[in-house]
């Protein structure tokens, strides 16, 4: 199985992939923990921009509203937890499950009522807006003022069953839950399943001609997107240990989640991971760097954003299709951008 | 009955009656034409055939099933496989790969089905253009490719629309030694819309005549280039 996954990567990529993982799983040796803490944010977006690339760039819906999915994780996986002790490796089946039918639901109303693209994309943040308001006034899970989680273990005591432990721990969590999709979508893609995707993305009509449900395909696109991205908010909510609905549910959340695979390369395997690498510690130099302003009393609050917009910018303007299959090329590992 | 058989299917659009009360048949293993002027509904007869349309009035049954009403993919899975007049191609995926998508229809394992892909391709020459990714081809070329996709499905009836025009005489002749060997060859029943003359009196053994929306004229292509009611709507008036 891995030979034959390894088998289609030129020699020269396998050498880069090599050291590349090499590297990262010797960082937490050599860097300190502001750099780490920087490097789990990395994973963080490229685990979740993987996961919205699913529904996007392989089966071609657009979704602005993952924040819902992923929030519909982070409170399922925590309130099943603080409630009832559930370990959060069992949350996440339900978070992905809870997330997994939200996602159908959208997917089935969209889809039935060919509403599409932008329209579709609308109905995405709708459900994620709403979604925040019950939040907001669901006392259960804390409501408006924040759900928290108990601060147990601490540093050394690393549980990675209960998922409490230091942010080395997590950052390994992190690295291994981005390289499971990475493997997951390479399997996907050169299945039927992902041909059948693609075919979705590239032209329903023609697909459906050829005999392709295109309704259950994309269905089940959302839905596997959602789950995904509902795993990560229950590592997010272990991780941060504080969850308000503001903040899980916002638009932002959504946007970031996606700005990585648009710079990467939506529909390509590696974009998301090299969009996150790239923005991730851009946006957070970019902070540092403007620090000394803020000591003078200059609030520069959501220049990040604004650096973001203008990388997307710059991206629609001279590299559509993303960072990575340039980069591709100049890695000299031509012979198919995937 | 076996094979296609359209009984008095009759589609508006609005103000426009794009098909009127139109009956033919396509027996099993036959080669049939559609012909008429621009607008006479032979697109529109094949969407409702297809399944993009349901008729508003009429049956449609292929081998004693009714299809009015099953969605496009079902038609296909009922052995009915079509190419688009305006092609379709998946752009960003591999010629190889475009047929394959067709082929996974048919044969779920993804190398048994490549294989099949290789061979349809290599049939229909294009086996040489198959890592270019389909947006780069030429439009002759992308009606091959459409053509391809849809063999890909492994159909009992091929709905071919127009698949011909813009080809030269010369690809003309050898698309037409093409469809006339696997109609031999596999048995598979043909349908085509065409507006090249050359290929329907080569290839078709009966022709069907539409004319804003009505079937006007049936029979062998000789017969139909003879009917003063084809000739009227073709050359106007005044030639008959």
């Amino acid at each position: 199985m891995i030979k034959i996954w390894l088998a289609e990567i030129p020699p020269r990529g396998r050498l880069y992939l090599g050291l590349l993982l090499a590297a990262l799983l010797a960082a937490p040796l050599f860097i300190d923990g502001y750099a780490l803490s920087v490097l789990v944010l990395v994973f963080y977006f490229a685990y979740l921009g993987q996961a919205w690339n699913i529904m996007m760039g392989f089966a071609g819906q657009l979704s602005l509203g993952h924040a819902l999915y992923f929030g519909l994780g982070a409170y399922t996986g925590a309130a099943l937890y603080v409630h009832f002790g559930l370990s959060p490796w069992l949350g996440m089946l339900a978070g992905g499950a809870v997330a997994a039918a939200a996602g159908a639901a959208i997917g089935a109303l969209g889809f039935r009522f060919k509403i599409g693209g932008v329209y579709f994309a609308i109905l995405t943040i709708a459900f994620a807006e709403f979604t925040r308001i019950l939040f907001d006034h669901w006392l259960w899970v804390g409501g408006s003022g924040g759900f928290f989680l108990p601060v147990t273990g601490g540093r050394g005591g690393n549980d990675l069953l209960g998922l409490r432990g230091s942010p080395t721990m997590f950052y390994y969590v992190w690295l291994a839950a981005t390289i499971g999709v990475l493997i997951l979508c390479r399997a996907l893609l050169s299945s039927r399943l992902g041909y059948f995707w693609l075919a979705i993305r590239e032209d329903q009509e023609a697909a459906q001609a050829l005999g392709i449900n295109t309704f259950r395909y994309k269905i089940f696109a959302v839905m596997l997107s959602a789950a995904l991205t509902a795993f990560g908010g229950v590592l997010y909510a272990f991780y941060n240990n504080n969850l308000f609905p503001s903040a899980i549910f916002s638009i932002t959340r959504s946007i970031d989640m996606l700005l990585g695979a648009i710079i990467g390369g939506v529909g390509t395997l590696m974009g998301p991971i090299i969009g996150a690498f790239i923005l991730t510690p851009l946006g957070e130099a970019l902070t540092v760097l403007l620090e000394p302003l803020r000591d003078l009393g200059i609030k520069l609050d959501g220049i990040k954003q604004v650096f973001y917009g203008l990388c997307v910018v710059v991206i629609v303007v001279f590299q559509r299709r993303g960072v990575w299959p340039w980069l591709w090329r100049k890695l000299g590992l031509d012979g198919g951008a995937k | 009955m076996s094979g296609l058989v359209v009984r008095g299917i009759s589609k508006r659009f609005r103000g426009l009656q794009a098909v009127k009360a139109v009956s033919f048949d396509v027996p099993e293993r036959g080669l049939i034409g559609l012909i008429g002027p621009n607008g006479a509904g032979k697109t529109t007869t094949f969407n409702l055939i297809a399944g993009v349309f349901t008729p508003d009035e009429g049956e449609i049954t292929f081998n004693g099933r009714r299809l009015n009403g099953m969605r496009p993919d079902q038609v296909c899975a009922a052995g009915i496989a079509r190419t688009f007049q305006i092609v379709r191609p998946f752009g960003e995926l591999t010629v190889e790969d475009n047929v394959l998508v067709g082929c996974l229809h048919a044969e779920p394992d993804v190398t048994a089905a490549r294989r099949s892909a290789v061979a349809i391709l290599e049939r229909l020459g294009l086996a040489a253009k198959r890592n270019q990714v389909a947006a780069s081809l030429t439009l002759p070329d992308r009606k091959r490719l459409e053509v391809a996709r849809a063999l890909g499905t492994k159909p009992k009836l091929l709905l071919l629309d127009e698949v011909m025009a813009g080809l030269r005489p010369t690809e003309v002749d050898l698309m037409v030694g093409f469809f006339r060997e696997i109609n031999r060859d596999t048995g598979i029943t043909i349908l085509l819309i065409e507006h090249v003359m050359r290929a329907v009196m080569a290839l078709a053994q009966h022709v069907v005549v539409l004319n804003h929306g009505e079937k006007i004229a049936e029979g062998t292509p000789e017969q139909v280039v003879r009917d003063p009611a084809v000739l009227e709507c073709y050359l106007g008036e005044e030639a008959v």
